[in-house]
């Protein structure tokens, strides 16, 4: 899932400064798993806006709601018969929330809630960590399903590179060492001859490197 | 017993202090209260293993909230004791008493008021 991190209520209060009536809006998504922008956090964020502009003796409406995606038209669409009610949204959702509801009402100020972060599976309680950067040409069969592309800082396609030791990456002796995780893998897997493969240029034109990617599919369409 | 306490704060039961969320804290805030507290078990007595250690988390972040929009994170603390410390609840009430009585009433508070009297 999307992970993202909640924005420094300070920094928030700071962008809501100069709106009356602001709408709290969340996403019932990744940001809802990874607890930075779902209902809970927008009744916390909503709650401690008011509080800080009641205690001002400032006087703003700031209202709450979650949708169910805020990727989608048909949920971002729900929102539209109240969106004369606001000066701006604070969306908690991901960016491309956030983008995609700025997209679709042109003059609403949409303010991010969050900091999106990354790709990443849930680790532990508290803990979600990296685990795919969309590459957009996956290579996790030949490389015993660790990812070299978003848990190597190289992003070294035949490693491990001079930098690994006892299974660290140099740069921090808290980041493991992705081709050492590979290589411990494949030996599990009894696939050590798929590390003997000298693996090819990677194809970097599905990645960041040949603009914003798109995916269309004429199957689907209607 | 018969102990007394102080008759200025309500008490709401929760079935585990697991129970308690950022938001309640906040609400009770929002709502007007000077203080809040949370009594829960002894840490590492809870029947439910961790929700106590949940809602000491959940007060910890409140506080940084209400630090942030000028509430004051002092105004909420836990307390730990176990069922049968009757006494030590009539002080911990009377410590926080106390103790919200030195910070005066909540800038919420008072602003309520304020636009009350405007109104009116």
């Amino acid at each position: 899932m999307i992970i993202a991190k909640k924005k420094p209520i300070e920094e928030i209060i700071g962008e809501v400064e100069n709106f009356d009536r602001i709408l709290i809006l969340g996403c019932n998504e990744c940001v809802t798993v990874c607890e930075a922008g779902g209902k809970k956090e927008v009744e916390i964020l909503a709650s401690a806006l008011r509080m800080n502009f009641m205690a001002q003796g400032r006087e703003k409406t700031i209202d709450e709601r979650t949708l169910e995606r805020q990727c989608d038209h048909e949920y971002l669409e729900e929102i539209r018969a109240d969106i004369d009610k606001y000066d701006a949204i604070v969306s908690l959702a991901c960016g491309v929330g956030v983008q995609f509801a700025a997209e679709k009402y042109l003059t609403m100020p949409l303010l991010p809630g969050v900091n999106t972060v990354c790709l990443g599976a849930n680790e532990d309680r508290g803990l979600w960590t990296e685990r795919c950067q969309a590459c957009g040409s996956c290579i996790l069969a030949r490389t015993g399903g660790i990812c070299p592309v978003s848990r190597c800082a190289k992003r070294v396609m035949n490693g491990p590179c001079g930098g690994s030791t006892n299974g660290k990456c140099e740069i921090s002796k808290d980041v493991d060492c992705a081709w050492q995780l590979i290589v411990d893998r494949l030996k599990a897997l009894d696939k050590m001859e798929d590390y003997e493969k000298v693996a090819p240029i990677k194809d970097w034109s599905t990645d960041r490197a040949g603009g914003p990617r798109k995916v269309t599919r004429e199957d689907v369409k209607i | 017993m018969r102990l007394k306490i102080p008759a200025n704060f309500r008490i709401i039961r929760v079935p585990c202090t697991g129970k308690v969320d950022i938001i309640h804290i906040l609400r009770a805030f929002e709502k007007g209260a000077d203080g809040a507290f949370v009594v829960g078990c002894m840490e590492g007595d809870c029947h439910y293993n961790e929700g106590n250690f949940r809602a000491r988390k959940r007060i910890e972040q409140a506080k940084l909230i209400l630090d942030k929009v000028g509430v004051g994170g002092d105004r909420v603390k836990m307390f730990n004791l176990s069922s049968g410390e009757g006494p030590l609840f009539a002080q911990y009430a009377i410590e926080m008493d106390n103790k919200i009585k030195e910070l005066g009433p909540s800038p919420i508070r008072l602003a309520k008021q304020k636009k009350n009297k405007n109104a009116a």
